[in-house]
């Protein structure tokens, strides 16, 4: 088991707890009809998510998917624009053009957020080759789910970036589930990592719900990039613990699935190493109180912001429209 | 001034734009020297002085070679993506569409994707239903793209340049029968503005609204119909959307007749948009329904006879425009 210092477990746990909160805080908005927007809950999935921004530079590119709140607010994207943006309003990143399904930060790397699965992967390829045309030295991850792993543009993006050894890293976070149907029920093969064999490229099945083993994973994938060795392909296991998205039912899930699910919880499981590392539950208590605190005082921000101007909607078509 | 065959003329606009930016590289099935250059040779010469990172040959992956420019274009690189032939298309519009066009509005214009999106196409070349469609209304119809044809060599020279500049997306739609017409070189950084059509001949009777190689049947029955006294203004669109709006209207109500004439099949046609819009405006002005040329509704035919059958023929040209005119 490879170790991992003791700042860099704070940082991920600090990501960890701000992806988690973020989860919490947007149920409760959307539970109380506060706001009423769609939005994709990441509770289960908070640990790859804040582990895997945790290997990367700031500089460093992202792109993610519709699920991305935890890649979004753990990469670092200002709390306010962000809920700003989720709550359609004129001080969001997007200024309410994109919503909770666009989310776009280049200054944090948050480059595309896209509501169409798999379509992240080859433009992570474009990304990275950008990076690897004029030697700026970044990397570029790109996360997806199971159900990704199925559509054309997969295949095509693994053969490219493997074919240029582009500097990028597919983060394919294995949910059980690509929307509502079953991992068994789409694909047959045991795992989406032992495909990247057929393109000659590196791939490694990891414990999304295990920091000492999804960290040192995207880790060691963000490093081989970096060095020009090309790209890895990790899958990450975890559980979708709620429905695709908020509101939907998810009673299809089995109930020894959901058993395991709660057995696998990632927030025990790194507090529990938290505290094997001389970290006292007064502190971890701080962290969560100090990201509540803060979360909170963006929501209210954000909620009281204005809303876009009408002519927005005639703004950023062309060039010529900006 | 030398003369250059529109091939030479695109091939000079992406040396020139290559050499003044180091942002722009280009990307596309067998487009690199191992391979020849490009199947119409237009990046032939190019791996040579900016090597293969800058002139990248990619595997037969349309998602993944739109995709890739889409995210080169992000980071602030200037790629030159070719779709080798237009139908193709029909693989990477995911791409295109949801990502390329609306990245920059989902953003709120933080990310523009400057882009150029090479493709050749055209009927007359025996190559069947699935390369030679003329897919331009597609595009047309999705705001967030220029769609871009030349006529000409000089005008592929400037359009090229001008849409390497461009910080939106351009679909470059190259027609194969028009790779080899020659005319003057315009010259090194020439440049035609995207959105600014030509009139490509003046005239007084009725004005054609036409783009690409339908501009030399065009102008080729003006000629024809000049002998007969009917004066035929041809306007050459160059860039089909966001088309020159001013510069047809203004034609139109010169004229008082209208002609839309294109090689896509006419249903759904851009022929219909600019008809709609002119009849819209410059009803005042019109002196009988604006007229629709395109190709025929069905796939196109191999068979050369069903092919030559298929296109636009400048027979219905001239019975259009005397239909209209009221001259027999």
């Amino acid at each position: 088991m490879a170790e991992i210092d003791r700042d860099t477990l704070l940082d991920i746990y600090t990501r960890t707890m701000k992806v988690n909160r973020t989860d919490e805080k947007f149920r409760e908005l959307l539970m109380g009809g506060k706001v009423a927007v769609m939005y994709y809950c990441v509770r289960g999935q908070e640990l790859v998510s804040a582990a895997a921004m945790a290997a990367l530079e700031k500089e460093d590119y992202v792109v993610c998917t519709y699920r991305g709140q935890g890649e979004q607010t753990a990469k670092g994207i200002p709390m306010e624009k962000w809920w700003g943006e989720c709550l359609g309003k004129a001080t969001g990143t997007c200024k309410g053009k994109g919503g909770t399904m666009h989310i776009t930060d280049p200054e944090t790397g948050i480059m595309v957020t896209t509501g169409v699965v798999g379509s992240g992967l080859p433009i992570a390829n474009g990304l990275a080759m950008a990076s690897q045309n004029n030697g700026d030295g970044r990397v570029t991850l790109v996360s997806f789910g199971d159900g990704a792993a199925n559509i054309g543009g997969f295949h095509e993006a693994m053969n490219m970036a493997q074919l240029y050894k582009l500097p990028v890293i597919f983060l394919c976070q294995n949910n059980r589930y690509g929307e509502h149907t079953a991992y068994a029920d789409h694909t047959d093969s045991p795992s989406i990592a032992t495909r990247a064999a057929g393109y000659g490229m590196p791939g490694v099945t990891v414990d999304g719900n295990d920091v000492h083993q999804i960290y040192p994973a995207v880790k060691e994938a963000v490093d081989r990039a970096r060095r020009g060795e090309g790209p890895t392909l990790v899958e990450a296991m975890c559980y979708r613990m709620m429905g695709h998205f908020f509101g939907a039912d998810f009673s299809y899930m089995p109930p020894e699935h959901i058993a395991e699910m709660k057995a696998e919880d990632p927030l025990p499981k790194l507090r529990k190493v938290m505290l094997e590392h001389q970290f006292t539950e007064e502190e971890l208590d701080t962290i969560v109180a100090d990201i509540d605190a803060q979360i909170n005082a963006a929501v209210e921000r954000a909620l009281a912001a204005p809303l876009p101007d009408t002519d927005e909607i005639y703004k950023d078509v062309l060039e010529e429209t900006a | 001034m030398a003369q250059i065959t529109m091939t030479q003329a695109l091939n000079l606009a992406i040396d020139e734009a290559m050499a003044d930016d180091p942002g722009v590289f280009c990307l596309g099935e067998d487009v690199s020297a191992k391979q020849g250059g490009g199947v119409f040779k237009v990046t032939a010469g190019l791996t040579e002085k900016y090597g293969e990172h800058r002139i990248r040959a990619t595997p037969i992956s349309e998602t993944a070679i739109i995709g890739a420019a889409v995210g080169a274009a992000l980071a602030g690189q200037r790629p030159i993506a070719e779709i080798m032939l237009m139908n193709f298309v029909g693989v990477c519009m995911d791409q295109i569409v949801n990502h390329a066009a609306k990245l920059r509005f989902m953003s709120g214009g933080q990310t523009p994707c400057p882009m150029v999106i090479r493709t050749t196409t055209g009927v007359g070349v025996g190559f069947g239903g699935q390369h030679s469609d003329m897919l331009e209304a597609w595009f047309a119809h999705v705001a967030g793209i220029h769609v871009v044809t030349p006529s000409n060599p000089a005008d592929a020279r400037g359009l090229m340049r001008a849409s390497i500049d461009a910080n939106d997306p351009v679909i470059f739609i190259e027609n194969i029968l028009c790779y080899g017409l020659k005319a003057e070189d315009p010259g090194p950084g020439y440049r035609v503005p995207l959105g600014k059509a030509a009139i490509a001949r003046e005239g007084t009777d009725i004005s054609i609204i036409t783009y690409g190689r339908t501009v030399l049947d065009a102008l080729a029955v003006a000629d024809d119909l000049a002998k007969e006294g009917i004066s035929v203004e041809v306007i050459d669109l160059r860039t089909i959307a966001p088309y020159d709006e001013a510069t047809v209207l203004a034609s139109v109500r010169k004229t008082g007749r209208a002609l839309t004439l294109h090689e896509a099949v006419r249903p759904f046609g851009t022929g219909a948009e600019l008809a709609a819009n002119i009849q819209e405006k410059c009803w005042d002005s019109l002196k009988g329904p604006v007229r629709r040329i395109g190709g025929t509704f069905s796939a196109v035919p191999f068979a050369s006879h069903l092919e030559q059958a298929w296109i636009p023929q400048k027979s219905d040209i001239v019975a259009q425009i005397k239909a209209s005119v009221g001259k027999p």
